[in-house]
């Protein structure tokens, strides 16, 4: 059984009780365990369930690469799936729970998979949820869905708060164990600003563990030494708990730091995301030992060799009470010596290897340890937890000579350096035979924008593995980082390690070396996602031969922990059967970040009302306090209508849209686009931008105007006003200011450089105030306004007047066929104008309409709105818009597009109005109904709707759309979708419905 | 995130800042263009891989465009210029050339 040791556990607290649950079982700890090691302790050596076979798992690692123990933590606005129990510090009331099974974890009916698995190969799911068609979306669909993920996504929203920060450095150190710190000091000695990040919430990896002396005393007081001088330096940041997740283009490097995970509480983030510029980076990542492939290496009390002395010498805890171990290396005997040490027994050493290992296997002997060579495990007994080995030769096909019994397996088949960071970015690797690993390739190191290296690997991470070599590479890492970012490296003297002296690993890629296929669908590569030996064969067999296909195919590496154990033994595997070397074949592509971040450290601050700006016109406050229904467009909120007590939206339209039409209305149109154009060239820049001439306009007057692009797409539109000889203001829709000033700058400065002229948006400089109906004149005379009459102020002109006192500019302009101005004030009077007309309006029994109202209204007059009637493939043509279009000028943007064949066109879809023959109003985005099918089986359609709205003036339904013939269609009764089903019919009409002559606005 | 300096404001800055606008120095085909010459300046663009000329727009800081040679592989700023030039300037040119022998860009060499 797995269990508490007497003694030892150098990381934990023993004076300190934790009280945890697991599946609703109260468990304890110390203050300083690991959830795994805590489950541990309390002999909980299963913890959840493989996804595609439902198999059982335990723990296998002590660290960020382990893929089996996943569980649920938190509760209600705190819980979160997937979470690795080796990563997660132990606190007071943490409840954590197994996932992907049901109904228990003991007991999983989906472990009938396992008993299946030889139905469920490598490609399951491509070859059996293809035919028939008709089964995907309501069988196939929900089998795969219900099958996917792992753990379950949080209902509740996130109670948590998080942070983002921005961080600049010469040298970022990522990875604070020995190597990061020898390198950091390098840095630091040299004056440079350092930045320092381990992903633990201690310094100093796992050197302490594998033990040696630095200068003659134990490496644990050369760490504390380096620790202590790197804490003394102004110049040196230290972040525990702060991951290096991702290394991006030019030196930018993501930082995921877990602030109070291990303590939760309000009022603290719970992660903060360092967004970091570093001139130079030096990856201290470590290395990550590598399991062996043998049948039942999955089965819980299987795990990694340094995992277990980690356990015992960390934390206090063991995984079993008889611990047999397998290897292809030296490294593992360590593992030996640290179970002995803590009073436990090793039945046996298997050594793969024919000549077996160096002088640790000679102590191993004389500690009285049986050690064998050329052998391996045949197979692992047991289901939920180990209780034997099989033996046999590893040069044999798995014929057994021996049982042993066990509770504990250390297996160890190499180490392969962490490179995930020096890849991110475009660092390449090198295969090194030698080691048996990929490591980085020092000449050609990720690039910045210089073009030159800013990444350098050190320690184990660059494939040093003895403490000397380590430390040595480590030096010189911090060296040449600290040179690289400017400063003179500072001299160090080399400390003195004796190293014991190492016989290299032998590649095991399957053990057995012959195994049979029983053998191989039985050894596991890819714990989480369930991917064996035999599955990357078949893979091969079936020609998925490229590692990345071999990858999707399999799933192998493609679950949460991305392969950190799976991924070489995988492409190993895949290259022997392929019959290639492996640095032929090649590793699938290492992306940011290394392990999962949480959502909310991406999203940062970013959320509720901070998630956007909201942009509110000066009468914001006015509207909110009069029933306001809103609507938001872009950033802004713009009114919809205005609610009275117990009247519905579509009521509140239909007396906004009366009250106006009869008597007067006042809009808030401060959003729209206000683009003033200067200069002497002014006239002949908007000529070149609008499609109608805009340099004739005289001061004083409005015209409308239309925008196209290169295309000969209509962008925007609105009313030109020119204010003198040189200045115009160009009115754009409310999307459109930013948009259409964008552009304007884009002409002006990258193609007609020489022309003379200004572009500025004041868009949010004034507010403007619609005032809107047959009494609109009266209305801003009794506000003192003079000179307004028909005469004096015609249609299309402006002029400058005061109004209740405040000096205003008038654009006599319609939007809704009324007579109506336009009232432009600086910002910061317009709720003084707003009040003074809603004031005096009283007494014409005035209204205040939205924008729901204004778009009945245009579309009764078949004023066309871009955003309904465009969407970015129409041209002015189609919206029977060719008045707007000058034929005298030589040149405008969109002309030459428009002369396009498919532009010019007679049988494209042009602007029609429609009446249902039954009055009914036609559905939002229905099509016009065509005769027969397309060659996809589809209904023929001949056109679509653009604009619906139900017409209080006309008491019907009318609508806008495009239709094949245009006008010339007019009096036709077409059929219009519906979602229910049955089409509708409609008469073609003229889209102006209101007003033909044009009698009302202009008086 | 790559890092860009505005030859405007002078100003180097984070990718956030700028706004990609394609490629540099297109050369527009007028209302009188012939439909091949028209449809090249709509549609065809460079996609080397390698050395290529790009416009960019200092969007939220002084909204100046500007252009940039940048190796669309290493992701290398070779440097920035006017946006108001027909072609690259030719200090710029010599500096790839010593970077990049031999390189091609358009007729560009």
């Amino acid at each position: 059984m797995s269990s508490r040791l007497a003694k030892g556990g150098r990381k934990i607290d023993r004076s300190q009780k934790v009280s945890f649950t697991f599946n609703g079982r109260q468990m304890s700890g110390y203050a300083g365990d690991t959830l795994a090691s805590a489950l541990l302790a309390n002999d909980q050596m299963l913890v959840g369930r493989s996804f595609k076979y439902h198999r059982p798992r335990g723990i296998v690692a002590s660290g960020a690469e382990e893929p089996n123990a996943l569980v649920g933590l938190g509760e209600g606005g705190r819980f979160e799936p997937n979470q690795r129990a080796t990563t997660t510090e132990l606190f007071d009331g943490l409840s954590a729970t197994s996932q992907n099974h049901w109904p228990s974890l003991e007991f999983d009916v989906g472990a009938i998979n396992s008993k299946l698995s030889r139905f469920f190969p490598a490609g399951f799911y491509y070859k059996t949820f293809m035919g028939p068609r008709a089964f995907w979306k309501h069988v196939y669909e929900p089998i795969i869905r219900k099958s996917a993920g792992l753990g379950k996504a949080p209902t509740e929203k996130d109670a948590d708060t998080y942070e983002h920060l921005y961080a600049f450095a010469d040298v970022l150190v990522i990875g604070g164990g020995i190597a990061g710190l020898t390198a950091a000091v390098a840095a630091g000695r040299a004056g440079a600003r350092v930045l320092l990040m381990e992903q633990t919430a201690h310094w100093g990896g796992r050197a302490p563990v594998d033990g040696g002396d630095v200068d003659g005393a134990p490496v644990a007081a050369h760490i504390d030494a380096l620790v202590g001088e790197l804490s003394g330096m102004a110049n040196v940041t230290m972040r525990l708990r702060c991951m290096g997740a991702g290394v991006y283009d030019h030196g930018y490097v993501l930082g995921y730091e877990r602030l109070t995970d291990h303590a939760p509480q309000s009022g603290v983030p719970r992660h903060r995301l360092w967004r970091i510029r570093a001139a130079q980076v030096v990856t201290a990542t470590g290395a990550i030992e590598r399991p062996l492939a043998f049948a039942g290496n999955d089965i819980p009390g299987v795990m990694l060799a340094a995992a277990v002395r980690d356990y015992i010498v960390d934390l206090g805890v063991s995984p079993g009470d008889r611990v047999a171990i397998v290897t292809n290396n030296d490294d593992a005997y360590r593992t030996a010596f640290a179970v002995k040490d803590a009073g436990l027994e090793v039945p046996i050493i298997l050594d793969a290897r024919s000549a077996g290992g160096g002088d640790l296997a000679i102590r191993a002997r004389e500690m009285g340890i049986r050690v064998e060579h050329n052998r391996a495990v045949a197979h692992v007994s047991g289901g939920k937890r180990v209780t034997g080995v099989a033996i046999c030769a590893q040069a044999g096909g798995g014929a057994v000579i021996e049982e042993i019994a066990c509770d504990a397996v250390a297996m160890s088949g190499g180490w392969s350096p962490v490179v995930h960071l020096w890849s991110h970015c475009g660092g390449k690797l090198v295969w090194d035979d030698t080691k048996a690993m990929f490591r980085p390739d020092g000449s050609r190191a990720p690039t910045s924008h210089d073009g030159k290296p800013f990444v350098t690997c050190a320690g184990s991470a660059n494939g040093a593995l003895s403490l000397s070599e380590v430390l040595d590479d480590a030096r010189s890492a911090g060296h040449s980082a600290v040179q690289a970012a400017g400063y003179d490296p500072v001299e160090q003297a080399a400390p003195s390690v004796e190293d014991v002296a190492e016989i290299p690993l032998a590649p095991v890629w399957v053990m057995p070396a012959g195994a049979t296929e029983k053998l191989r669908s039985k050894s596991w590569l890819d714990y989480q996602n369930d991917v064996k030996v035999s599955d990357i064969q078949l893979a091969a067999q079936e020609g998925f031969e490229s590692v990345e296909h071999a990858k999707r195919y399999t799933t192998l590496g493609m679950a949460t922990d991305q392969g950190k154990l799976s991924n070489i033994n995988g492409l190993a595997v895949l290259s022997n059967a392929l019959n290639e070397a492996i640095p032929q074949v090649g590793t699938t592509t290492f992306r940011p970040p290394y392990t999962p971040i949480s959502l909310g450290s991406i999203a940062g601050g970013a959320r509720d009302a901070a998630f956007q700006p909201l942009r509110r016109t000066p009468l914001h406050a006015w509207h909110e306090e009069h029933g306001v229904k809103w609507e938001p467009v872009g950033h802004w909120r713009r009114p919809y209508c205005y609610l009275q007590a117990g009247e519905s939206a579509h009521d509140a339209v239909i007396r906004e849209v009366n009250g106006t039409r009869n008597r007067v209305g006042l809009l808030d149109a401060s959003t729209l686009g206000k683009l003033i154009v200067k200069g002497p060239d002014a006239g002949k820049f908007l000529d070149l931008l609008y499609t109608n001439m805009m340099s004739t306009l005289k001061p004083g007057r409005c015209r409308y105007g239309l925008m196209c692009d290169e295309n000969g797409f209509l962008m925007d539109d609105g009313v030109v006003a020119r204010i003198d000889e040189n200045t115009f203001l160009c009115h754009t829709t409310t999307g459109g200011a930013d948009r259409i000033q964008a552009h304007m700058e884009e002409w002006l400065q990258t193609e007609w450089w020489d022309l003379k002229a200004h572009v500025v948006n004041v868009t949010e400089q004034y507010a403007q105030i619609g005032v809107v109906g047959p009494q609109a004149r009266q209305l801003l005379e009794v506000l003192g306004t003079p000179g307004i009459d028909a005469e004096t102020l015609p249609f299309m002109t402006w002029v400058d007047r005061t109004v209740a006192g405040i000096p205003a500019r008038l654009y006599r302009i319609s939007f809704s066929g009324e007579l109506s101005y336009e009232l432009a004030v600086p910002a910061g009077q317009g709720m003084a104008l707003w009040q003074s007309l809603v004031e005096a309006g009283r007494a014409f029994d005035a209204v205040t309409y939205g924008t729901e109202a204004l778009h009945v209204m245009r579309a009764e007059k078949g004023f066309i709105m871009i955003g309904d009637e465009t969407d970015g493939t129409v041209i002015p043509q189609d919206l029977n818009l060719d008045w707007a279009i000058s034929k005298k000028k030589e040149d405008f943007l969109g002309k030459r597009g428009q002369l396009r064949s498919h532009l010019a066109d007679p049988n494209r879809w042009k602007l029609v109005g429609l009446e249902t023959v039954d009055g009914s109003v036609i559905e939002d985005g229905a099509y016009v109904l065509a005769d027969g099918q397309n060659d996809k089986d589809q209904r023929n359609m001949q056109g679509r709707i653009t604009s619906t709205y139900y017409s209080p003036t006309l008491g019907r339904g009318i609508a806008m759309g495009l239709l094949k013939g245009g006008m010339t269609r007019m009096g036709d009764i077409v059929q219009v979708t519906r979602i229910s089903g049955n089409a509708v019919a409609a008469k073609v009409v003229d889209p102006v419905f209101y007003d033909k002559a044009g009698d009302k606005q202009n008086v | 995130m790559l890092l860009l300096e505005c030859p405007c404001c002078g100003v180097t800055a984070e990718e956030t800042e700028f706004h990609g606008g394609g490629e540099a120095h297109v050369k527009r085909a007028g209302p009188s263009s012939e439909d091949a010459a028209f449809e090249t300046y709509l549609f065809h663009r460079e996609n080397p891989k390698g050395v290529h000329f790009e416009r960019w727009r200092h969007v939220t800081g002084c909204g100046k465009w500007f252009m940039a040679a940048r190796d669309t592989a290493t992701l290398e700023v070779f440097g920035t210029y006017s946006a108001q030039t027909l072609a690259p300037p030719e200090d710029l040119l010599k500096q790839i050339r010593d970077k990049r022998p031999g390189f091609k860009w358009r007729d560009v060499q």
